[in-house]
Order: C-alpha cells, then structure tokens, then sequence
C-alpha cells in the first residue's frame, strides 16, 4: 500500500502552501485529482491521511477528489478518445503505439481555509 | 480563502528520479526495472538470465524485499554483484522509490557494470506508479495466476516496455489459457512484445535475452 506515502507528501505540499502570516489557520478542504487509472484507492488514502494529519492544521480536512478520466492518442494516425475500460488499443487504426494523454496524474489542486 | 496549489503529488520521488537517470548515464549503465505479483518466478527469471547474460554483460542486482534477504542469496550465485534493500525499516512498503535506487546504485560502485537490473518487490500496483529512473520496465506473469491479470491492473502493463509469461512449462496441467493472457496484455498495452517462457526448463529463453541484449547495447551504443 502506497497510500501512505502519498498522504504524507500531501501533508507536506499542503502545509508548505499556507501562508506565513495566518495564524492558526485550519484547512476545510484538500482539493485533489486523481486519474482514473493511477492505482490510489480513495478509501485507504483518506485513512492514512486522517491519520497523519492529526494536531496539524490539516486535522479533519475533507478530501475531495476530481476523477481523471483516461485518455489516450495514437501516435500513428493521432485518434485520441476516452476510455472506461481496460482496452487501450486504437479504435481507429487497430493499429500504433498509444500514448496516455491522462489518466495516471495524482495532483493537489489547492487548499480551503477556514475563514475564522 | 482557497490557495492554489496544482503540484504533483510524488514530484520529489520524480526528481530523485531524474537524479538517478543523470548518474545511470555517467556511468553508462542500462537500468531494468523487473516487476510482478509475488511467486510468479521473477527471481528464478532472474538467475536463468544472469547465467545466459554474464560474462559478455556486466550485470549488478538490487533485490527489493519486505524483508528477508532470499532473493539476495539465491542471486548472488551467478557471480553478479547483488545488493539487497529491505524496506521493512522503511514502513514496510510495496514498491521501490527512486531514493532507495539511488542509495543502493551508488554502493553498488555501477562503474564496472553495463546492466543494472532491480528487482522490484513482488506487487502489480504499486511499483508501477514509482519512477525510479530506470530505462525499461518488465513485468512478469505467470501461468498459475489468472489470464485477467492485465485488465485488472493495467497500470502495471501500461507501464511496462515488455512482458514475460512464466512457466509455461506447467501449461499442460492447468486450464490457463496463455492465448487469451497474452491478448489481454495487447488490449492494455498494443505492441508490448510479450516473451513465453519457463525459467525452470529455459525454453523460450532466447528471445527475450536477446531483447534485452539489444537493449543494453542500443543505451552503451
Ligand atoms: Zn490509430
């Protein structure tokens, strides 16, 4: 399980991003996307992040996560499309080498503060 | 009040990463990253391919383990130079980061090598999300697991630049059915050269040592 490690770097980037100068500041929300194919299950993620987050200002942030979908383009005849499967051939060409266009990101989009 | 963030989350294991691939490059060493689920038979793979590979390639090993240092024994009888990482004192976790690479890449010297293959901890998740600066990935299945492996973590075969089938010398016992196996990895991963082998008998052996002696060769140019 790598959840934990990821949660610990979502710890750090988000008590990075708080400004200096407000004091005992308290984030609502983590803002995060997540592709659909990166293998992050979202259950183990906001366990370990309870976790890990206590005493910090991150103590009780709601997680909130935009799915990313899979997308793909052939790099021979440029058809991209969107997938929900685990097909990733070209439906085009039957043919060619797919690269993934996204899909695979695990991002922090931003931080909510509470407005005290 | 809303701050905007929008960074990667694994960013410092990517450029760790980066770091590692600029050392691999000095040190002009071809870098193999072998993944699959425990008991598929990566580190008998392994051994048959040391044995084929060594003395024309220089090969050096890092065996990722929970804990244990098995692997490590059982590789290092082919003479190749074998370090062993236990990430058990790290949090026993399920995948190597590129940081563990780097550590273990330079006490291993890499000077005197031309490949480095680690061997990654036996896992179909996890170590496909962590670059650890490697130039190829392999993934290894083996006919005694499900032939829909791939299209239930296909991250992992998306990831890979090739694949094995292990034990296919076991084939006329079980109902697997490598056709299909070996489709299922073309859905997820197109043109993926696929190599059907046994470790154990060594047949099938030959196109994928070859494969991966182009390989070696194509980076020492
Ligand atoms: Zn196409």
């Amino acid at each position: 399980m790598h959840e934990m490690g990821i949660a610990q770097q979502l710890v750090t980037i988000a008590l990075d991003a708080i400004p200096d100068d407000i004091e005992n500041p308290r984030v609502e929300k983590l803002n995060l996307r997540i592709g659909k194919l990166a293998a992050v299950v979202e259950h183990s993620l906001s366990f370990c992040l309870e976790v890990i987050s206590k005493d910090t200002p991150l103590e009780g942030a709601e997680l909130v996560i935009d799915a990313v979908p899979v997308c793909l383009r052939c790099e021979s005849c440029e058809h991209e499309w969107q997938t929900d499967t685990p097909a990733f051939g070209c439906p085009a060409c039957k043919d060619g080498q797919v690269t993934m266009i996204s899909g695979r990101e695990i991002e922090i989009s931003s931080i909510e503060l509470a407005d005290d | 009040m809303e701050i905007n963030i929008q960074k990667r989350v694994l960013e410092k294991n990517e450029s760790d990463a980066d770091r590692n691939r600029a050392f691999f490059k000095e040190k002009q060493v071809f870098v193999l990253n072998m993944m699959s689920s425990p008991g598929s038979g990566k580190t008998e793979t392994l051994c048959r391919t040391l044995e084929q590979l060594m003395p024309d390639i220089r090969v050096g090993v890092i065996v990722g383990d929970i804990c244990t240092t098995n692997d490590a024994d059982r590789l290092s009888v082919t003479g190749a130079k074998v370090t062993q990482i236990n990430t058990d004192q790290f949090g026993g976790d399920c995948h190597l980061a590129a940081h563990l690479i780097e550590s273990s890449a330079r006490s291993l010297g890499c000077d005197d090598l031309d490949l480095l293959i680690v061997e990654n901890i036996g896992n179909l998740v996890c170590p496909a999300e962590f670059d650890i600066g490697e130039d190829a990935r392999a993934v290894v299945l083996s006919v005694t697991e499900g032939e829909d492996k791939p299209l239930k973590y296909p991250l992992m075969f998306q990831v890979a630049d090739a694949a094995i089938l292990n034990k296919i010398d076991l084939l006329p016992y079980l109902d697997f059915d490598a056709a299909l196996a070996v489709e299922n990895m073309g859905k997820v991963h197109p043109g993926m050269p696929v190599f059907e082998l046994s470790a154990k008998t060594r047949e099938g052996m030959e196109p994928w040592l070859s494969w991966l002696r182009t390989k070696v060769k194509e980076k020492l140019g």
